[in-house]
């Protein structure tokens, strides 16, 4: 056993020692030959027959070398090794082709795995919450807007007390607002988001702080000690990842706080529950009365018992949740949901997700056939080489392990350059900013999807690559030789084969492209909405009044300052406040007509509130459809006026005119002086409903101030304009703060903007390909059928009659390709409209267009090598090789 | 070639080879080819390259180890010498060898009967 393994070791030393070996033997062999001469002479040979004899008695140099060869080294691996070497030289000289398929194959797979790694972050793989999968989300639904989808917090705290399913029940309040927290005395002042927690949210997620605790029940009581949690990115940012910044105070909102805690890296609250946004410190929820009497406020997360189903779950929530209604009547109406937490996360970009699977699995489809048909091409052109080695000896086998060495060489590089591309692509996924999807940041390359789509390529380029080989069928070498190089077209089914690829390339390209043309559209749709204001050249800036102005008439003064000082800036258009900008937080309080009698089967309609100042409206672009604005005049002591949007002016004044009329139920009723244009206040695709917008110097009922700043001046000089113009009512303005509306947008479209992208790059990609396939099959047919189209020219047929019947054959072969393929498309349209917006699924705009993009591109591919028959002189292609 | 004959010869060059050179001492090919030849009274006409197969499998056993000398007739040649492993390996493949032809001649001559 031993001696083998030295054997073994000694074969493997000499397969790097292979040319001293070599020559070695041969000095032993030609000693050999010489002795053995001599002793043929002494026998009384002639000295030529001595020779002769004696090289024949020894075996031939070249064979004997060979058989050396292999008895000392590892033939499997040098004749592996020497097939690399050969398909490396022959795909080298062939560059054109190694290239196209390499690149075709990196594409794809790169493609392929970056979707696929996506997909496995955002839909496959758990949340990163120990036992995720037990964790549900327990919400209202009472419509649209945080105020319908939040629970009062009395409901929570008896469900806590009550339920039979869950081992705990945690919650944060939704309302944060982006930017609550003021830090100052910290380096330079600077806004950030605080996310209010309940006491065991943490532990409920199993998240353990890398520094300190979590909070305590005494924090977590009304009046507790004030305490705050760091996420891992301010820490690190603001504190210079200090250890000993917990047990320390920090300033928020004037405020001492303790620091108590530091979070993990690993957890990001806004990646998981508010993507595209960012939290920089986690503070204690009290469930107070006062919190209860503020409504709804609560986003619950339950983790289930052992055992317990979401849907036992969903059963008891909803028998206790109605208990509770019938027990405490002045309530919150309440329509509890209980859905699985990853439901709640990914749930509404899973049609998308699928889409873009679905999407690039045909890319992928369509890079194999492309790849079979260039092999398939190569099979044609060197079966004649394949014969003549099977002539010179080669066996079978031989020529097999030559070709799978070839597409492993092949497919071995794509998959490389595929890898490359994944990971560029995860990571350029992982790091791009502000796109509302969840967990992008955390997409990395899945191997197991790489290795998969590898593994087709690979398996695509075996199948194809091995044909050559197998074409070549011992007893009809000498014909093939024979056949002068003309005949080995592959006969009529390798036509066909190919003829086949094209049509369904042409098909899955038509798919990906009415999927993709109808994802723009919609994409386009939404760029074209008009949102109710206009989103450019407006700024905001959160400016709420510090903690001297303690009073209504001290923050009135303090507002009337502002905006004057603002106003006055060179370049400033308007300025106004509000406490809810479009696309961020929202409540909705019911409001009615005064007169109208309402009851529990016709409640008073909810309807969105914002608090504004004068000048808002034009600050932002919001059209005064009638009636006045609100003036620094409608205050404390004045009368109490409301402005309405259209909807609400229609929902609860039907056909009358709205101006004059009171508006009841709110605090406790407000006269309508003014009627203003719609916003898309929720989502740029959803049209609002009521609105109304209370003047802010006659309420207190707000939690932020936001400037909003019409301006014609570039950002940067706006910032610090406005911060000088502010500094004597307070110098802690956070240069950070400004936000151009524009970016609110951008962030809400980004998720569609993600997909009708990416959709587009693959379709574009399948698009070439699908044209590369046509220019192929066309170039290659003509080719095959020079001889026989300098017939035909011979005999008289113009050269313009051959091109049309090669340009026919093209588009027979798209026509063939976009019937099945539109018939696809149809499929996908129906199974996309979901995602679709302002465009019909069936929408004959991108069907027309797309179809006759492809059939353009189709002509073009087939009419390139058509042209070249006028090429063709007659008399050479007779003469035929 | 005869496959017939090489494949004879695969199993039991290796045992001829090593009990040559035991019994003769260093020598190169072409003599452990000659002897082999001249012992077996011309019966086994071998391929003489044959003799390298085997040769190099031995070394690389190391069951024979190889250097470069001067033969007799002062020509530049290898010398193949026989190791202690070697010595030990043909031990047991004599005693094998010995084993296996008496059981075969057994069977045969009852077959014959």
């Amino acid at each position: 056993m031993l001696s083998r393994l030295t054997q073994a070791a000694a074969r493997v030393r000499a397969l790097f020692r292979s040319r001293a070996l070599d020559r070695d033997f041969a000095q032993e062999l030609e000693s050999h030959v010489e002795m053995l001469t001599q002793d043929n002479l002494r026998r009384g040979m002639t000295p030529e027959d001595a020779r002769r004899a004696a090289v024949i008695r020894v075996g031939g140099q070249t064979s004997m070398q060979e058989q050396h060869r292999e008895a000392r080294g590892l033939p499997a691996l040098e004749t592996f090794l020497q097939d690399l070497r050969y398909g490396v030289r022959t795909l080298r000289r062939d560059p054109g082709f190694t290239v196209f398929a390499v690149l075709i194959v990196g594409l794809g797979v790169g493609a392929s795995s970056t979707i696929f790694s996506v997909v496995n972050t955002l839909l496959l793989q758990p949340l990163p919450f120990a036992d995720a999968d037990r964790l549900v989300w327990v919400a209202n639904n009472l419509g649209e807007g945080l105020s319908a989808e939040t629970v009062q917090s009395g409901y929570l705290v008896e469900l806590r007390e009550r339920n039979t399913s869950f081992s705990d029940l945690a919650a944060y309040s939704a309302h944060y607002g982006e930017g609550d927290r003021k830090l100052t005395g910290h380096g330079d002042p600077e806004r950030l988001t605080s996310l209010p927690v309940s006491q065991n949210f943490f532990p409920l997620l199993g998240i353990q702080p890398q520094l300190g605790r979590s909070f305590t029940k005494e924090e977590c009581a009304e009046n507790g000690p004030r305490a705050v949690m760091l996420s891992d990115g301010l820490w690190r940012r603001r504190f210079s990842a200090d250890p000993s910044i917990v047990g320390r105070a920090i300033t928020l909102n004037e405020n001492a706080v303790t620091v108590v805690g530091v979070l993990p890296a690993s957890f990001d609250f806004a990646a998981v529950f508010a993507p595209g946004g960012r939290i920089d410190l986690y503070s204690p929820l009290a469930f107070t009365p006062r919190l209860h009497r503020r409504g709804n406020t609560l986003s619950i997360i339950g983790r289930l018992k052992p055992g317990v189903t979401v849907s036992q779950a969903r059963g008891e929530v909803t028998g206790r949740i109605a208990q509770m209604r019938r027990d405490h009547a002045d309530w919150n109406e309440i329509t509890p949901k209980v859905i699985g937490l990853d439901e709640r996360v990914s749930g509404r970009f899973r049609s998308a997700l699928i889409v873009l699977v679905c999407a690039v699995g045909v890319v992928m489809l369509i890079v194999c056939a492309n790849l079979s048909n260039l092999l398939l091409a190569r099979t044609a052109a060197r079966q004649k080489e394949m014969a003549v080695r099977a002539a010179l000896g080669a066996g079978r086998g031989r020529l097999i392990r030559q070709m799978l060495t070839e597409s492993l060489v092949l497919s071995g590089a794509g998959a490389l350059l595929g890898l490359a591309l994944a990971v560029a692509g995860t990571t350029l996924m992982s790091r791009m900013q502000g796109v509302s999807m969840p967990m992008l940041g955390s997409v990395s390359v899945d191997l197991r999807a790489l290795g998969f789509t590898t593994l087709i390529a690979i398996l695509t380029g075996f199948a194809f690559g091995l044909l050559p080989a197998l074409q070549v069928p011992a007893v009809a070498t000498q014909d093939r030789l024979k056949e002068n190089g003309r005949g080995s077209t592959g006969g009529p089914r390798q036509a066909w084969t190919r003829a086949a690829l094209v049509v369904a390339e042409i098909a899955f390209a038509c798919v990906l492209l009415v999927g993709a043309g109808l994802l723009i559209r919609s994409f386009l749709r939404v760029m074209d909405l008009d949102l109710g204001y206009r989103p450019q050249q407006a700024a905001a800036l959160r400016i709420d009044p510090g903690r001297e102005y303690s009073t209504r008439e001290k923050r009135n003064a303090y507002y009337d300052e502002a905006l004057r000082r603002v106003r006055e800036i060179p370049g400033v258009d308007g300025a106004g406040l509000t406490d809810a900008l479009p696309l961020g937080r929202n409540r909705s309080w019911n409001s009615g007509a005064k007169g109208q009698v309402y009851s529990e089967a016709h409640p008073p309609p909810e309807t969105f509130v914002r608090v504004i100042s004068d000048g808002y409206l034009k600050a932002m672009g919001i059209p005064l459809i009638a009636g006045r604005d609100f003036t620094p005049a409608d205050t404390t002591g004045t009368s109490r006026v409301i402005l309405i949007n259209e909807t609400m002016a229609r929902t609860l004044w039907p056909g009358k005119d709205p101006i004059g009329q009171t508006v009841i139920y709110v605090d406790p009723e407000r006269e309508v002086i003014g009627v203003v244009g719609d916003v898309r206040h929720l989502a740029l695709e959803q049209t609002s409903g009521p609105e109304m917008y209370l003047p802010i110097r006659q309420s207190d009922d707000y939690s932020s101030v936001d400037l909003v700043v019409r301006t014609t001046l570039p950002p940067g000089s706006l910032a610090s304009a406005v911060r000088a113009a502010l500094a004597q009512l307070d110098p802690s303005v956070p240069a950070n703060a400004f936000r151009p509306l524009q970016n609110r947008v951008d962030k809400a479209i980004s998720p569609r903007k993600f997909v009708a992208l990416l959709l587009a790059g693959f379709a574009a990609f399948a698009l070439v390909l699908a044209s590369l396939g046509i220019y192929g099959v066309i170039s290659y047919s003509v080719t095959q059928r020079t001889q026989e189209l300098g017939i035909r020219l011979a005999l008289g047929a113009s050269s313009r009659e051959l091109q049309g019947r090669i340009l026919w054959q093209t588009l027979r072969l798209a026509a063939i390709g976009l019937v099945i393929g539109v018939f696809g498309s149809v499929l996908l349209a129906r199974a996309l409209s979901g995602l679709l917006f302002g465009v019909t699924p069936a929408d004959p705009v991108t069907f027309l267009g797309m179809t006759a993009l492809l059939a353009a591109v189709a002509a073009i591919a087939g009419y390139l090598p058509a042209r070249r028959v006028s090429r063709i002189n007659p008399t050479i292609a007779l003469r035929g090789e | 070639m005869d496959k017939t004959r090489s494949d004879i010869l695969q199993g039991t060059l290796d045992l001829m080879v090593l009990k040559t050179l035991d019994a003769t001492g260093a020598q190169h090919g072409y003599g452990i080819a000659r002897r082999i030849e001249q012992l077996s009274e011309d019966a086994l006409q071998i391929n003489q390259g044959t003799i390298y197969l085997c040769l190099i499998r031995l070394v690389q056993r190391k069951w024979i180890s190889a250097e470069w000398g001067t033969s007799e007739n002062n020509r530049k040649a290898k010398f193949y010498a026989i190791t202690r492993a070697g010595r030990k390996q043909l031990a047991a493949e004599t005693d094998n060898w010995e084993r296996v032809s008496g059981v075969i001649g057994r069977v045969l001559q009852l077959a014959r009967r």
